[in-house]
This record gives structure tokens, C-alpha cells and sequence, in this order.
């Protein structure tokens, strides 16, 4: 069925045709389309062109004062054979995310679980939220305190007094423990986010599911927790492993903070560090946006695995 | 079931002990303590006096508390050129406009997005959902390029039209809007009233959860964040609290020590507002994070 201004507009012909169709356009989409310029000249502007430039500018060898030079796959071919450090921040980006990724994901979600059927569940929540909206430097003052090296360190101090150790632990000097601060403050830090997203998730399954699931002969709360309240929080577990992917790649201020930079024997670097370091301390910026397409597809691959996981199945 | 979730109750007068949730209150109040255990530590650190920072053994709450180490702050960077006042100013004026422009900007967005069928709106909204799956670090260096050729390094711009359009903005605001019902647009447009004015008195009153939200991360992230002042700035007056924090708290180790009082208090102000925010908004967060689920 045609509608009188469809009518009206192919019985028009050329520019006047024209004239008469961006002028319904413009009736039609006009305001809406001002409403949504601003955010999406922005996101142009400062997202979709500086991945597809990133993209440009690691097939060349750039510095910011002379013309980038075309060097083909080199840049790539360095950082993934030759650059040793780039292989050690890979292996730690790797360690670090590894432990604290899938450590944070499942506890979020279990203490969600469980804060959503407890007393006092706003308490809960903002006790598990509050180390995410920290500052990493503010924070440092604490953990230089509880994790200082010497005796007088608030841990060394406790481990001494109930005679676990005699000597004081290097926490902050010696690589293999420096590894492990880092994964501490990293699980404090990073439960936020996801927390908030499945205790919200969780509040939102309306209560007739659970009565509809006893009826169907749901026996405990483990079932009820993978026939029932799993399948109905995929999306908020979808959103929370994404943000959990993106996060833990992302690991750069924490390790700074406890081992400076460059860390000691490099223990504590990651890629963030080393794209920072290429980028706004070598103004090597061909190499260093080699680097961060390598993140790019790393966390990018990542997320779309974990969106065909938990895709609906039937 | 989830109906008996006491440790204990008190029946006929009779108390009763639930053995296993008991447990499960203890599991969490020992998570409770390691998420809480350093903040509290923040809190006792920055009202210490002077001695009991270095008392030895060390004690973890305060017994004296003082502001002392509240002046020492301020007089720890008055011989410096740029006075700590000015690392305060910066900061919140950042944060403030930041948190504004995106707001703003997010939900005129988002509304256009989610209730008119701008052609395109699909693709869209596919690219923010894309732009939600990779860290932003990955753009740094081209938006390096475009702010300094834009002639913009060391100005107050560098610091905020990088962060006006957040994907993850974006995105919670469409996720709520999607919920608020045609039939109310529908009725405003009856009664005459435009689309500025739909979306000012209908669409923004009704989506105040979403908009909390946004105001309690976008506040978080932008007064948390450093690394824009340190790679868009090099001049001190224009650096921001985080980084003030840091050279106070840095330094040669004497001055370090002597001023172990002053980084405390200004850790302690660093994140103290963050948390009053979310608690004041915490409700309004909850609503809007139930709508955060990605279908894939």
C-alpha cells in the first residue's frame, strides 16, 4: 500500500524528486538526527577512526616529526619475534589476566548469588563495590604500608609475630612475590563492575519463576541455580565476562604502582605498559600502535568467543 | 526458596540456629574484610598523628585521631609554584563538565537510537557494542595525534573532548530506554509537544536511574583518571589530583617519610567522594544495571 506522500514523490521528477525526499527525510528523522550528532561525531571522531588509523600507522614507521614511512608487516614481525620484553609483558598480561579474569568472573558471580539471598544485601553490595571506584595511586599509600618490605611492613609484621617467617618478605622487590601483590590488589580492585552487574541481574528474575520451578520439581538451591537463575542471567553474564576480558588485558596502573617502571628484571610489565612506554616515552608511534592492534584483536577475539558461549541455545 | 535466609530466628520465643547459613554469613563477612579491611585502613591512616604512622609495632586503627595531616597537605606543596588548591580545582572542573557532556550527550544519543528508526541506528549501536569489547588504551595514540594537531595539548580541551562519548555510556542509556513505553511518546506528540520537549519533561524524568548511573561511573572514572593529564599535559598547573598525589607521595625516601601524613589525607580525599556518590545513588545504579545484559 502506498501512502499519499510516496504517491506524490514518484510522481515528482529529478532534483524536485530529490528536494521532496530529504525534505520528508528531514521531517521525519530531522530531530532525532541532531539529537544523536554530537555523540556520534564524538565517537567517529575518537573511536572508529583512531582504530582504523591505528591500523595504518602499525604497517609504518612513524615518529610524530617526519612523514610516516610504509614498512609493510615489519613492525609485527618485530614485536612478535624479536622484542623479548614485548614476549615477557605478553606473558605476564597472560598471568595476570589468567589468574584474575576467571577468579574474579566466578566470584563475582557466587557472592552475588549468595549477597542477593542474604540480610543486609545493600551493605554487602557496597562492600564489594567500593575497590572498584578507588584510585589505584590513592590506594598505593595502603598497600605500600600493608606490603612494605621491611619489618616494619604490616604484614611481615603480623607473619613475624605468629612466627611464620624470620626474614622479611621482599613484596615489593623481589619478582616472584611482586607477581603476586599484583594479583591481590588486582582481584580487590577489579570485583566491581561485575558484581554490580549480576546482583542486579539477579534482583531482576521475577519471584513466579521460582515458585513455577518448585513446582516442576527444582529440589535445592543448586539446581535452582543452573535450571533456573543461569539461563535467565546469561546477558548479565555475557556483559560482566566482556567487561572482565577487557579489564584484566588492560592491567597497567597496578603494577606501576606496586613495582615501578620498568618493574624489576621487567616482572611486573604488560602490554599496556609496553604501549605506553613506545608511545609516550620513545614517540615511537608505528611500533607502539602495532602494539595496541595486537590488543585490540586480542580483546576483541576474546569477547566475540565469549558472546557465541553464551549465545542462546536451544 | 528464597525465604529462610537468617543465621538464626526466633520462633515461639525459642531461638534457633541455622547451622549452614551461620557458615555462609561467615564466608562473606570474611570477603567483607578483605574488600573492606584497606579502605578502613585508608581512613584510620589519614587521621594519624605523626608518631602512630610510625609506631612500631604498627596499629592498624587510630587511637588520637588529627587533621593534622589534612594541613600539612596544603603546606607540603605551598613552596612549590602550583598551590594543592589548584590540583583540586582542576580536577573537579574536569570531572564536572565531563560528567555533564556525557550525560547529555549519551542520552540525547540513545533516545534517537532507541525510540526512531534512524536508518543506520543499527550499525550503530553494533559499533558501540564493539567498542565495549576492546580497552581504550587502544586509541590513545591517534587521539594523541588529533588533540595535538588540533593544537589542544595543554589546555583544559585535551582533558575533556576525549571522554565525551563513552561507549559504555552509550550503551546502559539505550538498554534503559528501550524499557520506557511508545505509548507515552505517543501521547506527548498528541498533545503537541516537540521532540526537545518530549525528551526534556517526559524522557528525562522518567530515566533519572539511568542517568544516576551514568553520573556515578563517569564521575568515578574521570576523577580516578591520570594518564589523560599525563600524556595531553606537561605543564604542573594543569595536572590533576591523582598525579598531585603521587609526586607528594613519591620523591626522595626522607621526604617521602616525612610526608607519609599528607599522602594519606589526600589518598583519603581522592576517594571519599567516589563512595559517597555511589552510596547516594546506589539504588538508582541497581535499577539501571538490571538492563546491562548483552543478548548476544
Amino acid at each position: 500500500m502506498q501512502t499519499a506522500s510516496e504517491i506524490k514523490r514518484q510522481s515528482l521528477k529529478g532534483f524536485d524528486r530529490f528536494k521532496y525526499s530529504s525534505s520528508l527525510w528531514w521531517k521525519r528523522y530531522g530531530t532525532p538526527s541532531l539529537f544523536l550528532a554530537p555523540f556520534l561525531v564524538m565517537m567517529l571522531m575518537f573511536i572508529v577512526l583512531p582504530v582504523l588509523i591505528s591500523l595504518y600507522l602499525s604497517l609504518t614507521n612513524y615518529n610524530m616529526i617526519q612523514p610516516a614511512k610504509w614498512m609493510g608487516i615489519a613492525n609485527y614481525r618485530m614485536l612478535l619475534t624479536d622484542d623479548d620484553i614485548f614476549l615477557i609483558a605478553l606473558k605476564n598480561t597472560f598471568v595476570f589476566a589468567g589468574i584474575t579474569g576467571p577468579l574474579t568472573y566466578i566470584m563475582t558471580f557466587l557472592a552475588a548469588w549468595v549477597i542477593d539471598q542474604l540480610k543486609f544485601r545493600n551493605a554487602f553490595a557496597l562492600a564489594f563495590y567500593a575497590p572498584s571506584i578507588t584510585n589505584a595511586i590513592a590506594m598505593s599509600v595502603v598497600w605500600m604500608m600493608l606490603f612494605s618490605s621491611d619489618r616494619y611492613g604490616y604484614i611481615n609484621y603480623v607473619l613475624f609475630h605468629f612466627g611464620v617467617i624470620t626474614e622479611p618478605i621482599l613484596w615489593t622487590r623481589a619478582p616472584q612475590f611482586i607477581i603476586w601483590v599484583v594479583i591481590i590488589i588486582q582481584v580487590w580492585m577489579s570485583m566491581g563492575t561485575g558484581f554490580l552487574v549480576n546482583l542486579a541481574g539477579l534482583r531482576n528474575i521475577p519471584p513466579s519463576l521460582f515458585e513455577a520451578g518448585a513446582i516442576d520439581g527444582v529440589k535445592n538451591r543448586f539446581q535452582e541455580l543452573w535450571y533456573l537463575i543461569i539461563p535467565n542471567v546469561m546477558p548479565q553474564l555475557l556483559f560482566s565476562a566482556i567487561m572482565t576480558i577487557v579489564n584484566s588485558l588492560s592491567v597497567f596502573a597496578i603494577p606501576v604502582q606496586v613495582a615501578g617502571m620498568p618493574s624489576p628484571n621487567y616482572c611486573a610489565h604488560t602490554i599496556i605498559a609496553h604501549l605506553f612506554d613506545y608511545a609516550f616515552i620513545r614517540f615511537q608511534m608505528g611500533y607502539a600502535s602495532a602494539i595496541a592492534v595486537f590488543l585490540f584483536l586480542l580483546s576483541f577475539t576474546l569477547s566475540r568467543v565469549s558472546m557465541k558461549v553464551f549465545a542462546p541455545r536451544d | 526458596m528464597k525465604s529462610n535466609n537468617s543465621a538464626f530466628e526466633i520462633i515461639n520465643g525459642k531461638f534457633h540456629l541455622n547451622v549452614r547459613w551461620l557458615l555462609i554469613y561467615i564466608v562473606m563477612l570474611a570477603l567483607v574484610a578483605f574488600t573492606a579491611l584497606p579502605l578502613i585502613y585508608l581512613v584510620s591512616t589519614a587521621f594519624k598523628p605523626f608518631e602512630e604512622l610510625f609506631m612500631f609495632p604498627p596499629r592498624f586503627f587510630v587511637r588520637r585521631p588529627t587533621m593534622k595531616n589534612f594541613a600539612d597537605l596544603v603546606i607540603s606543596l605551598s613552596g612549590t609554584t602550583v598551590p594543592f588548591t589548584r590540583y583540586i580545582f582542576n580536577s573537579v572542573f574536569i570531572t564536572v563538565i565531563n560528567v555533564t557532556l556525557t550525560i547529555l550527550v549519551s542520552s540525547m544519543g540513545a533516545y534517537a537510537i532507541s525510540k526512531h528508526q534512524i536508518p543506520g541506528a543499527g550499525i550503530i549501536f553494533a559499533i558501540v557494542i564493539a567498542a565495549l569489547t576492546f580497552p581504550g588504551q587502544v586509541t590513545q595514540i591517534p587521539t594523541y595525534m588529533t588533540v595535538s594537531s588540533l593544537g589542544l595539548l595543554n589546555t583544559y580541551w585535551a582533558l575533556i573532548i576525549p571522554h565525551i562519548a563513552v561507549p559504555y555510556n552509550f550503551f546502559l542509556m539505550k538498554q534503559f530506554i528501550d524499557q520506557f513505553p511508545n505509548e507515552l511518546l505517543e501521547s506527548a506528540r498528541m498533545d503537541g509537544a516537540n521532540e526537545w520537549k518530549t525528551f526534556w519533561q517526559i524522557v528525562m524524568p522518567a530515566v533519572k536511574p539511568a542517568w544516576a548511573t551514568l553520573l556515578v561511573f563517569s564521575f568515578t572514572s574521570n576523577w580516578n583518571d591520570s594518564s589523560t593529564a599525563l600524556i595531553y599535559t606537561n605543564k604542573q598547573a594543569m595536572k590533576v589530583l591523582p598525579l598531585a598525589l603521587q609526586t607528594i607521595a613519591g620523591g626522595a625516601a626522607a621526604s617521602s617519610l616525612a610526608r607519609a601524613g599528607a599522602s594519606a589525607a589526600a589518598s583519603f580525599l581522592m576517594t571519599a567522594p567516589t563512595i559517597i556518590i555511589f552510596v547516594t545513588m546506589q539504588s538508582q545504579v541497581m535499577q539501571t544495571m538490571a538492563y546491562s545484559g548483552i543478548k548476544s
